[in-house]
């Protein structure tokens, strides 16, 4: 009998071309994303080798990390951004790679429409010049980020070389509270694992809670996986998985979809399987999440208190403190914020949007806080419109743009100005990661909604109350 | 790529750990469509003052403080997957980091650019930063056919890891695109074998 695998090793080794003897190995990949950020220079790299696209059927391109979100229809004010789309426009004209760009109705973070578009399907090998590419794994694929060298390797050969990851599971049983969201669950493992605690590995999330949840909802903890240190992370997919493609636009039809779905019945892991690493977590042990530092591991339940500057903490969490002009040993509760950021592949779904709708319904935001909220993609933005999502958001003194990545990185006009506190829904609290100077607070879209309607840190848990 | 045999610098030292991507070249600087001129951005945040004049207390604005060597603290390069940082270190002049811990996507880039990453234990690590504290002008060996780095006179003797096929690529200036380019008939035959 074959010795038990992982999901991970299942997917992997059916992907292998070659093994360099004591290297790595030649990986093929079944779908590459791209976006204008991380590609010019791989595009560059093939024109000066004349070659071509190797496969354009397996790449898509989108324009989102630098777009602005406000008037997509008008040429980009920022000279380097535009040029840089444009650079994207002439590369996927002249290498004939399909474009998603600005005003074409499937536009979007790259990791939104990937699984929107039922492009990411399980079983597969995707890539993106982007860390945050581990979202995909949500379906039971290997989807991991790779620098733009990779990129072009990939352009050019549809294959990356690569070592073999460790792997990892990270189970968490039980059943979420109540305010506690899937953002809250990958924030909560941060904490405990710190930022390097999955480096070299890739993870599988399964147990109950995993289980649970929705699609949209695992994207969010795979998509954070990376914040761990973690190649990537990956659930196996389940009937859930296969209700969510089923239909859409790039999903397979007819006689393909039968075929795919009975291989997509069999990509678990097997029960003997041995992991490199294991953790186990509760769910109950869970509460609404909210970060005080300046790395994603520095988070803690919203009740909790900002660790203590000591002899033993480590050098970071002074000079983290520092930035954020935090007190160690004080709550974040009550703390006055002035931006909530509701965007971002990690939490700027439709489901996402709904919550946010739902809680902001009939109130009003506090008046010192700007409130943001940015789809992650057109047709999410589209849908909202649809469920009057748009008006509720308005009424309560929200803002929703156009889609794109917007605040998550600024790169675009969209910055917390310095010193100002924003309480996001992205994914990294880096200094300057929202603008030059921005202190950023983490947590989920609904402690973000709720921070917006008290201009405070707020437990959600009390809003929910009545 | 540039080969990479052996070098003897100087060290600049940055004891700070988890050194994000971020803050080695952050976001804004990213709109450029070519590989060159990242070097000024690098550390930008730190090394620039708001009023964009030199921040004086910064490492790499210190008067007799240069080297292409960059000893930093653990976890260095987490974050984001952006290659620009891997370039913004080249351009700036660095051709080694060495550190006690790499974040894995950073540590790739870095070895596809043609830059060092050195990975040591964390006394070896604080045994560097000791020395070259003292004495700024401590020439380091880099040694990758050895794997070696070695200060003379101080005790420093240190074997670091190297996959083979990087070593090779970094020794021969040979890159992973024209290995997989000679690749195709594999790659090709993998895909028919798929169908
Ligand atoms: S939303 Fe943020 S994390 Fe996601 S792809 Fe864009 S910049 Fe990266």
């Amino acid at each position: 009998m074959a010795a038990a695998k992982t999901l991970f090793d299942k997917i992997w080794d059916t992907h292998v071309v070659h093994t360099v003897e004591e290297g790595p190995q030649v990986l093929y990949i079944d779908k590459h994303f791209i976006h204008e950020v991380t590609s010019p220079q791989a595009f560059a790299g093939l024109k000066k080798r004349g070659i071509p696209v190797y496969r354009t059927e397996h790449t898509i391109a989108t324009a989102d990390h630098n777009v602005p979100t406000e008037n997509q229809h008008l040429p980009i004010k920022d000279v380097l951004s535009r040029h840089q789309v444009d650079t994207l426009i002439r590369n996927c004209k002249e290498f004939g790679v399909e474009l998603y760009g600005l005003g074409h109705p499937y536009q979007g973070i790259v990791h939104v429409i990937g699984p929107e578009l039922g492009i990411t399907q399980p079983g597969m090998t995707i890539v993106c010049g982007d860390s945050h590419t581990s979202t995909h794994g949500a379906f039971g694929n290997i989807a991991f980020g790779i620098g733009t060298s990779e990129v072009e390797q990939v352009l050019a050969t549809q294959c990356v070389l690569q070592r073999k990851p460790k792997t990892m599971k990270i189970q968490v049983d039980g059943e979420l509270k109540r305010g506690v969201l899937s953002k809250d669950i990958v924030l909560y493992i941060i904490s405990q694992l710190t930022t390097s605690g999955g480096t070299g590995h890739f993870i599988e999330f399964c147990g109950s809670a995993i289980e649970a949840l929705s699609m949209e909802a695992r994207m969010t903890i795979c998509n954070m996986s990376i914040e761990m240190g973690a190649r990537g992370g990956l659930i196996a997919p389940d009937e859930k998985t296969f209700e969510y493609i089923k239909g859409r636009q790039f999903a397979p039809v007819g006689n393909e979809w039968e075929k795919k779905l009975a291989e997509w019945q069999r990509l678990k892991t097997d029960t003997d399987a041995k992991f490199d690493a294991e953790y186990y977590f509760k769910a109950e042990d869970i509460e609404p999440m909210i970060t005080y530092g300046t790395n994603p591991g520095m988070g803690m339940g919203i009740t909790q208190f900002i660790p203590q500057v000591n002899g033993t903490s480590s050098s970071g969490l002074e000079k983290s403190l520092k930035y954020m002009e935090l007190q160690g040993g004080s709550q974040l509760l009550g703390h006055e914020i002035d931006f909530v950021f509701i965007g971002s592949c990690t939490n700027s779904r439709i489901e996402d949007l709904r919550l946010v709708a739902d809680m902001v319904k009939g109130k009003k935001k506090a008046a010192h806080v700007q409130a943001m909220i940015v789809p992650g993609s057109r047709q999410v933005e589209q849908q909202a419109i649809a469920e009057g999502i748009d008006l509720i958001l308005k009424e309560a003194g929200f803002e929703l743009r156009q889609s794109g990545c917007s605040a998550c990185l600024g790169m675009n006009e969209d910055k917390i100005p310095k010193g100002k506190y924003c309480v996001s829904t992205s994914n990294r609290n880096f200094e300057g990661r929202q603008g030059p100077g921005a202190r950023t607070m983490l947590a989920s879209p609904l402690t973000a909604a709720a921070a917006a309607l008290t201009g405070r840190v707020t437990d959600v848990r009390d809003l929910l109350k009545d | 790529m540039e080969k990479f045999i052996r070098l003897y610098s100087t060290c600049v030292l940055l004891p700070m750990e988890d050194v994000d991507t971020d803050q080695i070249i952050p976001a804004r600087f990213l709109k450029a469509v070519s590989r060159e001129g990242f070097g000024d951005n690098l550390f930008r945040d730190w090394r620039y003052l708001e009023n964009d004049s030199p921040n004086p207390e910064f490492i790499l604005n210190k008067k007799g403080i240069s080297g292409e060597i960059l000893v930093a603290g653990r976890n260095f390069g987490c974050g984001s997957s952006r290659e620009h940082a891997a370039w913004a270190l080249y351009d700036y002049g660095f051709r080694v980091i060495i550190s006690s811990f790499f974040a894995d996507i950073f540590k790739n880039n870095a070895l596809n650019n043609g830059l060092l990453p050195v990975q040591v234990s964390d006394e070896i690590l604080t045994k560097i930063f000791e020395i070259v504290e003292k004495d700024p002008e401590t020439i380091m060996q880099v040694n990758l056919e050895e794997q070696l780095i070695s200060i003379e006179n101080e005790e420093i003797a240190e074997s670091f890891e190297i996959n083979n096929y990087k070593k090779y690529c970094m020794i021969n200036g040979f890159d992973d695109i024209d290995f997989l380019l000679n690749k195709s008939n594999e790659i090709t035959a993998f895909e028919e074998s798929r169908i």
